[in-house]
């Protein structure tokens, strides 16, 4: 249902707006709904990690990733209110492509009553290359209706 | 036995040597880190900022930022271990190591965040301990408390591929 998805959108977008350190780095949400979320970032100089190269630095790209993670848990149809970050392990496969946006997608590969299990990957503009990043998470759920 | 060196020569080698490999990474002046040295001991230093906040609800220390934190300490800390013998046996030169080329950082292969409470919204610090450390691959743990050094909100495990040596 387009209207759903629409919703959980404009609710993700809102979601993500009043997180300041997510503002900081630009992030946008691309798209959300039922347990997947895609947010992307743009390049900046402040990120760089790497001087030589120019290669952004993972933690940006790891705060990219966990916020993405949150967003499709919040998206997902258990309903959780609130959630946090329990673990997340980041594999950094490759370096990002200097100058260019990254786009991380997460998905719920499951959902219990108290944790979701996330899998998120990270691209950057350059096709067929593969992720630059991927991550595996635990996110602790809060339900609204919790005594 | 040789004199030991005048305090003062001391100092600003090593102060000069760190800054000079900090000063390098835009990333760790976005996110507002320093390190505070003791001898050969570096403590991560995150100062509070708004920006760093991820649940204004709470509020909260964005999840992202911590992991970042985590892993500047870890990967400072290890390349501060790397560079320590040669900076004090005058192999390297302060001069050269700020001035043109900047430092080759190790690489993360993988890190892994342990979240154990929520980050306040004040100075959060950071000590790493390099717990292998090959030609190549270098396996770091890192520690990140708030008000109570036992009292951890966050700890990770990370591996690094090393740059080649010069």
């Amino acid at each position: 249902m387009s209207g759903t998805d629409d919703n959980a959108i404009v609710a993700a977008r809102n979601f993500v707006a009043s997180l300041p350190h997510c503002r900081a780095l630009g992030m946008v949400v691309e798209a959300a709904g039922d347990g997947v979320a895609t947010l992307s970032m743009p390049y900046s100089e402040a990120l760089i990690g790497d001087p030589g190269t120019g290669v952004i630095h993972g933690g940006a790209i790891s705060a990219l990733m966990d916020t993405s993670g949150g967003v499709a848990v919040l998206s997902h149809s258990t309903g959780a209110a609130m959630t946090a970050t329990m673990d997340l392990r980041i594999d950094y496969m490759r370096a990002a492509e200097p100058g260019g946006r990254i786009t991380a997608r997460a998905h719920c590969r499951h959902v219990t009553r108290s944790v979701a299990f996330v899998r998120a990957e990270a691209f950057d503009e350059m096709p067929g290359s593969g992720p630059v990043a991927v991550a595996n998470g635990a996110f602790a759920l809060e339900r609204a209706t919790d005594p | 036995m040789k004199r030991p060196e005048p305090i003062q020569v001391v100092k600003q080698r090593r102060d000069a040597a760190l800054r000079a490999l900090m000063n390098g990474v835009p990333y760790i002046r976005f996110l507002g880190i320093a390190f505070d040295r003791r001898g050969d001991e570096l403590t991560g230093v995150l100062h509070y900022d708004e920006k760093l906040i991820g649940n204004p609800g709470l509020p909260a220390l964005h999840g992202g930022a911590t992991a970042a934190f985590l892993e500047v300490t870890a990967t400072m800390t290890l390349c501060w271990a790397t560079l320590w013998d040669d900076l004090e046996a005058g192999r390297i030169d302060v001069a050269t190591l700020s001035a043109s080329q900047p430092t080759r950082l190790p690489k993360t292969i993988d890190f892994t965040v342990d979240y154990l409470r929520s980050g306040l919204p004040r100075d959060a610090y950071a000590r790493a301990r390099v717990n292998r450390s090959g030609r190549r691959y270098a396996s770091v743990h890192v520690e990140g408390w708030q008000d109570n050094r036992d009292r951890l909100f966050a700890q990770a495990t990370g591996h690094f591929l090393m740059p080649p040596r010069a």
